[in-house]
């Protein structure tokens, strides 16, 4: 069961929710919590686990050799990406712009251009119980988010049984990133807050996550600030709006400071609750 | 002509709110560039005409002519990405997998492979009630190439307010460290960083200072609801002050931030209080340190 936590907008939650159903269903079962906004990622910051493991991860850009290269050209042309530029006598290669598509290399009628891999991020797995923590963490001036977030949900799918519950932190937006994130998920729960800029980047999450053909709920965060836009748009979508998690002072302290919400705040609680049967529901509906 | 870039590692910290309220204070003397195009919002408080509108075309994704494939598979071996997939016993390429190398279409023996450009979003010229023009866009869904989208809007705003003669050009980034940031930072006089006393706050903080100082690019901070979290407040503060960042100033917690949204307003109008002063102050002091 894959369950991605996602939003249009940044800053509405994602991170507080997924630490905080993550590790309060970890207390009944096995789950594996996966930060995913590897550009930003902060779920660890509110998840005490020890490292059980690390890896550097690598994407594969060509290198050029510059003995045998007859300087045909050939590499230049099949660049779409223009990060193989022929400079005078020279082969130029710009790894950021590389997608690793290897056209370059295999094209090369001389060999000149083989892959080797560049560092873009690490990936580290940390375990609490009955929690198991996966980051990944993007070099920074490395700008492709996609590559490390496809081999973390390699690393993911390699390491877990299919039955255990994974949630997905996503990244914000709706580009590639997100696209990324959420692909391969049963179920997309957004979270949004009921502000005009809540509701308009959460219209653009659902279509989103409409073009995916992806089943997906509401949870509105802070409620209580802003209006009642959300609740009316989401009642006469027909999206089902999981949790209200209110609006409240105690919890920006608690959050602030790196705290988990729910060990002391009932409210929070609840609110899982609702999550957590909803999520129950649905897991009946994937194995029947 | 200067250009002042605002971002913040970090989503929902006020970025967008705070440029709004620069755009405002500076009038006629500001062409703004929304450039957080994935969830591009300062539309909702600037009021534009979307005067002109032009579509964007970026990249391409492959499409397979099946009365010309002869199933020989070898688009399929060359590809790196897993877009194309056996289906009902054709290669079809998955447009969401498909990366618009073009490799799979250059080894294709009977040229059954043809590449189309993509839309990948839209770009407009708005008249803003401040007097002024504002760039702003929206990425098509699911879109790649939006750091190719950003560097669109920016330069058309750039190109403007050169011909217009403006002074200023702000822009609103996006969040993050990746391609969109990158594309956002490149030519700017002076960045503003928008932070918030949380744990996550200044950690993205950290993370996209890394990023700007690659850029070599002088920066100042702003650090919002500041009265949060007092201890981090302190520890942002001495952050700053070992990078050597301008720490513009401390915005206390306000609910004013919302309601000001929610009745399409900048804070600057909505409010002619202490924040609305401290903003505009704030103005002052970035519009200084770029003379």
């Amino acid at each position: 069961m894959k369950i991605a936590i996602a939003s249009g907008k940044g800053g509405t939650g994602k991170t507080t929710l997924s630490t905080n159903l993550a590790s309060y269903l970890s207390e009944r079962e096995q789950v594996v919590l996966t930060d995913l906004d590897v550009e930003e990622p902060n779920s660890g910051l509110f998840i005490t686990a020890g490292l059980v493991h690390e890896e550097d991860k690598f994407k594969m850009v060509p290198q050029w050799i510059e003995d045998k290269c007859t300087l045909c050209g050939i590499c230049q042309r099949v660049c779409n990406f223009h990060a193989v530029i022929q400079l005078g006598q020279m082969i130029m290669v710009f790894p950021e712009l590389c997608h690793g598509c290897y056209a370059c290399s295999e094209l090369c009628p001389e060999d000149t251009l083989p892959m080797i891999p560049k560092k873009m991020g690490k990936l580290r797995h940390f375990r609490k119980g009955n929690l198991e923590f996966i980051e990944s963490r993007l070099e920074i001036g490395e700008e492709q988010a996609v590559p490390l977030i496809k081999q973390t949900h390699q690393y993911i799918d390699g390491n877990f049984p299919k039955e255990v519950i994974r949630i997905y932190d996503s990244p914000p937006g709706t580009s590639c990133p997100v696209i990324e994130a959420v692909k391969d998920t049963d179920f997309v729960i957004l979270i949004t807050e009921p502000t005009p800029f809540g509701l308009h980047d959460l219209k653009l999450a659902v279509e989103t996550v409409k073009e995916l053909g992806k089943r997906f709920g509401v949870v509105i965060n802070r409620y209580g600030i802003g209006n009642d836009d959300v609740v009316d748009y989401c009642t006469g979508e027909g999206i089902p709006i999981l949790a209200k998690i209110p609006n409240d002072r105690r919890i920006a302290e608690r959050y602030s400071k790196g705290q988990l919400l729910y060990t002391t705040i009932p409210e929070v609680r609840d609110e899982l609750d609702k999550i957590v049967a909803h999520i129950d529901k649905l897991k009946k509906g994937v194995s029947s | 002509m200067k250009e002042i870039v605002v971002i913040s590692g970090k989503g929902g910290t006020g970025k967008t709110s705070l440029t709004a309220s620069f755009a405002y204070l500076g009038g006629k003397d500001v062409i703004v560039a929304d450039c957080d195009v994935d969830a591009a919002d300062m539309h909702m408080l600037l009021e534009p005409d979307f005067e002109k509108a032009e579509d964007f075309y970026s990249g391409e994704v492959a499409f397979v002519i099946q009365e010309d494939c002869i199933r020989c598979g070898k688009c399929k071996d060359v590809c790196r990405f897993d877009a194309i997939p056996i289906i009902n016993n054709q290669y079809v390429v998955d447009p969401l997998n498909c990366e618009g190398c073009g490799y799979c279409a250059r080894v294709c023996p009977t040229r059954a492979i043809e590449n189309n450009s993509l839309k990948a979003g839209q770009w407009f010229v708005s008249n803003i009630k401040t007097g002024s023009i504002m760039v702003h866009a929206r990425l098509s869904i699911g879109a790649d190439n939006s750091g190719k989208l950003v560097a669109k809007v920016k330069n058309e705003a750039k190109s403007l307010a050169q011909k217009e003669e403006k002074d200023y050009v702000i822009v609103d980034g996006s969040p993050g460290v990746g391609c969109p940031v990158v594309s956002s930072l490149s030519g700017a006089a002076f960045v503003v960083l928008v932070t918030e006393p949380t744990v996550s706050g200044l950690h993205d903080l950290k993370r996209v200072f890394e990023l700007v100082h690659k850029f070599n690019i002088k920066a100042g901070c702003i650090i919002n609801k500041s009265d949060i979290n007092t201890g981090v407040t302190a520890e942002i503060e001495s952050f700053l002050r070992k990078e050597n960042i301008v720490h513009l100033c401390n915005l206390p917690y306000d609910e004013s931030f919302t309601k000001a949204m929610t009745n399409g307003q900048t804070i600057v109008e909505y409010d002619n209080n202490h924040l609305a002063e401290i903003i505009s102050d704030t103005w002052e002091k970035v519009k200084e340190i770029v003379q």
